[in-house]
């Protein structure tokens, strides 16, 4: 018994494959195997040693198996470990990106917006941009005729009635008018707009704008400031502070043109604020009630305000873009995929 | 352009710094954009004492200038330049306008400390040939040496620039601007002198309005008028505020109206007679205007008569039939006022805007149209030796009404988030010179005719007060309200979920322009006959509304190429027209080069027919269409897309876009484009995703291959077998296409992965091979097909 162990051990040892492995199974505990062999022997054993022969044989049986057990895994370990050396690879070289797309500049920043006022209560709702000039301007309170529509220089289609929209303003008169309930009303209106303006650095005859209005009882001057408020700290930093000028839209009264503090300089005077310490970046105001009365809602009772962002302005002040045109022409690739990450908070 | 010096004629501002002035203007509305400060230093009225001819030059001289401290020498250039005259000298360190510096240098060879300046060089008078000739200028014996210049000449004026709202442009006008400040300041405003001495001479103009667009006619006669040049605070103020100062008589008319913001017109009474008759032209009716031009009117137009021809368009121009000349020695003043949309549409129309059309067309004060008249008659009197007739001609159909407006204190805070006191409120009201009577907390405001942009509401009132007290004391505070959470239109949300698909997918977002050209709208467009054409674009480039996105795109992947830009994939999302101004979201792409690009392993997967459909079909089944689109090759698309390899993309029996390549003729590189209409997608509905229970049954795959003529498309063959198939098979896939030397050279071999699955039992190899044998024999009849068995 004894010799059959050592010889075990020692032929385990010498071991260096699989197959031989299951050899040397099959020599000890095959049909014909060793092992085999000795615990058939037990029948010719006198019985008061059967028990101590039974225990020996199995000893013998458990150590092979221990044995065996160590010795596979031990081969299959170093298998596994040249299988592994044999793939090693470049880690450094390039990865294969599946690239994706850029939102454009514009639709970023009108995300940010939305997603903003969104989480505000402002529904966003979009309109044609082939608009009526009733829409554009009559019920936003510029009869025909009235020289503000000289400013706003605007692409006619058909004289008087139908234009390119100048505004999105008349997405807010539609969303009125088309409120039959008269109920109290918080939106965002994004889109694009057109004016007879040349192309240049600063002006595009195709701009976008996002208007927001809000229609309920008691609203107030106040109400639309700390509205701009969160607005320009979102977009423009925690830090900056908010002014109001008065301004004049036929549209609202009192108007207002929305400032914020510079980015750039705190409020110290640089370039960019052409040193005043402001910049202007939005117009707004209390809706004047004639534009309520023109859309169904009784100015005694309802008051609102609007306010009004050149959404190209915005992105060239945010984004540091000095030219307008870079918004539409010629769409570099190289300038589109700087939008594709996400920007900071 | 706004002349302090004039408004100090209104309102005391000796005391304040214009700029503290100029920022607490636009504080309250309107904007001074610039303040130009005329006076430049080291300015000093110099005497020649000595003017010797240059030893080097022909028309140089060099002179002794006694400047009061000290005697120095300049070179100077002018033809006038002489001995004992006085003159402005600019000494080194003054900076003239275009900041050009003066130095002392040496001219050559010879010593000059400074420069003997002519108006025009110091930016107060126009440079033309005529001031240029004049030379330097020369001051008036009494002018003290060593003292500034311009101070001596009132010309050390300071200006505002401003960049007025529409609804303000009378403060164009100094009275109304002194009002401005005095509501500002809280100071009171003295009106122009408005005193004539008419003579016993009685006014004989009689006056017949056949128009009801003519509000109000004042009309007044001066005789013995000296027609010469103006003073110089005349000139100067004009030039100031931008205009050419004429003469005397001329110049009063523009000078009132730049006082009053009343426009004026002079006729020659010797031409016109004593009949004026106001009413609107005939068509075709023909005048020649002051600038000599024949002008063709119509009847929107308003026209001052003599009774018979016209004289002068109303609130735009004046006829050359009656024009006030140098032998001018009697005129007929008119102050009146028209209706504003007239005036606008005949200055439109006839491409002649002035300042003074641009102030009929924002309508006028009637109380000053008759003190304009007054005033003017006062500069006559004063300036041009005229005497004036007593009375004045008048008609006076202005509605006069006062605008009254009730405003209570509750809604003042209201409206702006304020707390004013009624002391507040009344301080307001009192710098505004609003009169106004007050009911406990409710006043009764009256409005000043003079402040024609206020309305008839509350706000108008609010604003007014608001904008005076200051908006910067306004407390933020959030408006309380229901809390909800906003929410997207459901077709801006799908259109924005396509667009992040499209992204997701690896195409960048543009924006390109929706005007194009007449050539552009031909391009990639079956129908250009169908777009909006703008009634006066711009420029040709931007005339007409895009019916399709595409050729914009395409330009925007030319550029790029050109700039050597590689895998170049765009999309836009846009809304387009058609010329009944029917609106359409479509969503267009245009790609190039490598989808992925792997170059090192030489894995590059470039963009092809396969793998544009591939993108589509991706989009398409993250809307949920899958099993409902097909692609079929069609010969109804823009003649610019390859006529082979496109497809229209149809669901549901309908045609809602196309994918193709870019026909060779127009690119020479591989571009593949598509446009898809999203309002066809949207009206696709969809069912909700439910969980489908795994089949527990085996799944069969069986493999096999049919040859086909070229022309057999694999959609055609697939039909077939789903047909045959039934429901037990579940999964047709290609996975081979085979072209070569074992087939024929119109042949093809296509290979099917078929999959069979029932989810209530295990199938049979008997039910299998029915089923499988049933396909074989109709894919071979159908589709003349063999079976492809090795």
């Amino acid at each position: 018994m004894e010799q059959i162990k050592k010889e075990i051990q020692e032929k385990i040892n010498n071991i260096q494959t699989l197959e031989e492995l299951n050899n040397l199974k099959v020599e000890y505990l095959g049909k014909k195997g060793k092992i085999t062999e000795l615990n058939s022997k037990i029948k010719d054993i006198p019985n008061e040693e059967k028990k101590n022969y039974g225990m020996q044989v199995n000893e013998i049986r458990t150590l092979f198996n221990n044995l065996y057990n160590k010795c596979k895994e031990k081969i299959e370990e170093e298998v596994v470990n040249r299988r592994l050396e044999s793939e090693a690879i470049d880690v450094t070289l390039p990865g294969t990106k599946v690239e994706v797309g850029a939102p454009h500049s514009l639709e970023k920043l009108i995300e940010e917006l939305e997603e903003l006022l969104m989480s505000m209560g402002y529904d966003v709702v979009e309109g044609p941009e082939v608009e009526k000039d009733l829409y554009n301007f009559e019920l936003l309170n510029l009869p025909k005729g009235h020289p503000v529509r000289d400013a706003q220089d605007t692409f006619y289609i058909q004289d008087d009635e139908i234009l390119l929209r100048s505004q999105t303003s008349p997405v807010q008169v539609r969303t009125m008018l088309e409120n039959k309930e008269k109920t109290p009303i918080r939106i965002i209106c994004p889109g694009k707009t057109y004016r007879r303006d040349e192309d240049d650095a600063t002006h595009s005859h195709q701009f976008t704008q996002m208007e927001g209005l809000l229609v309920d009882e008691n609203i107030s001057l106040a109400n639309l400031k700390a509205t701009f408020d969160v607005i320009a700290q979102k977009l423009f930093g925690k830090t900056r502070q908010t002014r109001f000028r008065p301004s004049f839209y036929p549209f609202t009264e009192p108007s207002v043109e929305l400032d914020i503090s510079c980015f750039n300089c705190d409020g110290k005077g640089c370039p960019i604020c052409k040193n005043t310490g402001w910049i202007t970046v939005g117009g707004a105001g209390m809706v004047h009630p004639k534009v309520l009365d023109n859309c169904g809602y009784d100015p005694e009772k309802f008051t609102g305000f609007a306010f009004g962002f050149g959404i190209e302005r915005l992105a060239m002040l945010k984004y540091g873009i000095k030219d307008i045109r870079t918004f539409y022409t010629p769409n570099d690739l190289r300038v589109l995929e700087q939008f594709k990450r996400k920007d900071s908070e | 352009m706004i002349s302090l010096n004039w408004i100090k004629d209104y309102v005391n501002i000796d005391d304040v710094d214009p700029q503290v002035l100029a920022d607490k203007i636009t504080k309250a509305g309107i904007n001074v954009e610039h303040v130009i400060n005329q006076k430049i230093d080291n300015l000093v009225v110099g005497e020649i004492t000595k003017c010797t001819p240059h030893p080097d030059s022909d028309h140089l001289h060099i002179c002794e200038v006694n400047i009061g401290s000290e005697t120095i020498q300049i070179i100077c250039g002018a033809s006038n330049v002489r001995e004992g005259l006085k003159v402005i000298t600019a000494l080194p360190g003054a900076i003239l306008p275009g900041n050009f510096t003066i130095k002392a240098s040496k001219i050559r060879g010879v010593e000059s400390n400074g420069m003997l300046c002519a108006l025009f060089e110091l930016g107060l008078e126009e440079k033309n040939e005529e001031t240029y000739n004049k030379g330097i200028t020369e001051l008036p014996a009494d002018a003290i040496v060593g003292s500034d210049p311009l101070e001596y000449l009132g010309l050390d004026d300071t200006l505002y620039e401003l960049d007025l709202n529409p609804n303000r442009f009378d403060c164009n006008n100094h009275l109304s601007f002194a009002y401005e400040i005095g509501a500002i300041l809280d100071r009171p405003v003295t009106m122009p002198n408005t005193k004539t001495h008419p003579i016993d001479e009685k006014n004989d103009v009689t006056i017949d309005i056949a128009t009801e667009n003519c509000y109000m006619y004042n009309a007044k006669v001066v005789k013995n008028i000296t027609i010469k040049e103006s003073p110089n605070f005349i000139k100067q103020r004009l030039l100031n505020a931008g205009m050419r100062p004429i003469n005397n008589v001329v110049d009063i008319s523009n000078y009132v109206m730049l006082e009053y913001g009343q426009p004026l017109h002079f006729f020659d009474k010797s031409k016109l007679g004593s009949h004026i008759k106001v009413r609107m032209a005939n068509d075709n009716e023909e005048i020649i205007t002051l600038d000599n031009q024949k002008r063709i009117l119509n009847k929107e137009d308003i026209v001052i008569t003599d009774g018979n021809k016209p004289v002068c368009i109303a609130g735009v121009m004046g006829g050359l039939n009656t024009e006030v000349d140098e032998n001018t020695k009697e005129i007929v003043i008119e102050s009146a006022i028209f209706n504003p949309y007239n005036v606008r549409y005949t200055s439109l129309n006839l491409n002649l805007r002035s300042e003074a059309s641009l102030r009929y067309e924002k309508g006028l004060n009637y109380e000053y149209c008759h003190l304009a008249i007054e005033r003017a008659c006062h500069l006559l009197e004063k300036y041009a030796g005229g005497q004036v007739l007593s009375g004045t001609t008048t008609y006076d159909n202005m509605d006069k009404k006062e605008k009254n407006i009730t405003v209570t204190k509750k809604q003042i805070n209201a409206l702006l988030g304020m707390h004013l006191t009624n002391e507040e409120i009344e301080e307001q009201l009192r710098k505004l010179n609003f009169p106004y009577q007050k009911e406990k907390d409710t006043y009764h405001v009256s409005v000043p005719p003079r402040r024609l942009d206020i309305g008839n509401y509350p706000a108008d009132i609010i604003e007014e007060i608001g904008r005076l007290y200051g908006y910067d004391t306004i407390k933020a505070e959030l408006p309380v309200l229901p809390t909800k959470k906003g929410t997207y239109a459901p077709k801006t949300k799908f259109r924005k979920d396509i667009s992040k698909h499209m992204r997701n997918l690896g195409l960048n977002e543009v924006r390109t322009y929706t005007l194009i050209s007449e050539e552009e709208n031909k391009e990639f467009n079956n129908n250009p006959d169908n777009s909006i054409h703008l009634l006066r674009p711009l420029i040709k480039e931007r005339s007409v509304i895009r019916t399709t996105i595409i050729p914009s795109l395409l330009k925007s992947i030319n550029y790029n190429i050109s700039r050597k830009n590689t895998d170049i994939m765009l999309y836009e999302i846009a809304n387009v027209y058609d010329k009944d101004y029917y609106e359409e979201t479509k969503l267009a792409f245009a790609i190039h080069g490598d989808y992925i690009h792997s170059t090192w392993q030489n894995q590059n997967k470039e963009i092809d027919y396969y793998l544009t459909k591939g993108l589509i079909e991706n989009l398409l089944d993250y809307l949920g269409l899958n099993n409902r689109y097909t692609f079929r090759l069609s010969d109804n698309l823009p003649k610019e897309v390859h006529p082979r390899v496109n497809s229209e993309i149809i669901i549901d029996n309908e045609v809602v876009g196309y994918i193709g390549k870019v026909h060779p003729i127009v690119s020479k590189y591989n571009i593949y484009v598509g446009e898809l209409s999203l309002d066809k997608l949207y009206a696709k509905k969809v069912r909700p995703i439910k969980f489908k229970e795994l089949n527990k049954y085996p799944v069969i795959g069986k493999d096999l291959a049919f040859i086909v003529d070229n022309k057999v498309t694999s959609d055609e063959i697939i039909k077939v077998i789903k047909k045959s198939g039934g429901k037990l098979l579940t999964n047709i896939q290609v996975f081979d296409v085979y072209h070569g030397e074992k087939l024929k050279d119109n042949e093809k071999s296509i290979a099917f992965h078929l999959t069979f699955e029932d989810n209530s039992k295990t199938l049979t190899d008997e039910e299998i091979n029915i089923l499988f044998n049933k396909i074989i024999n109709d894919v071979t009849t159908k589709c003349h097909a063999v079976l492809r068995d090795n």
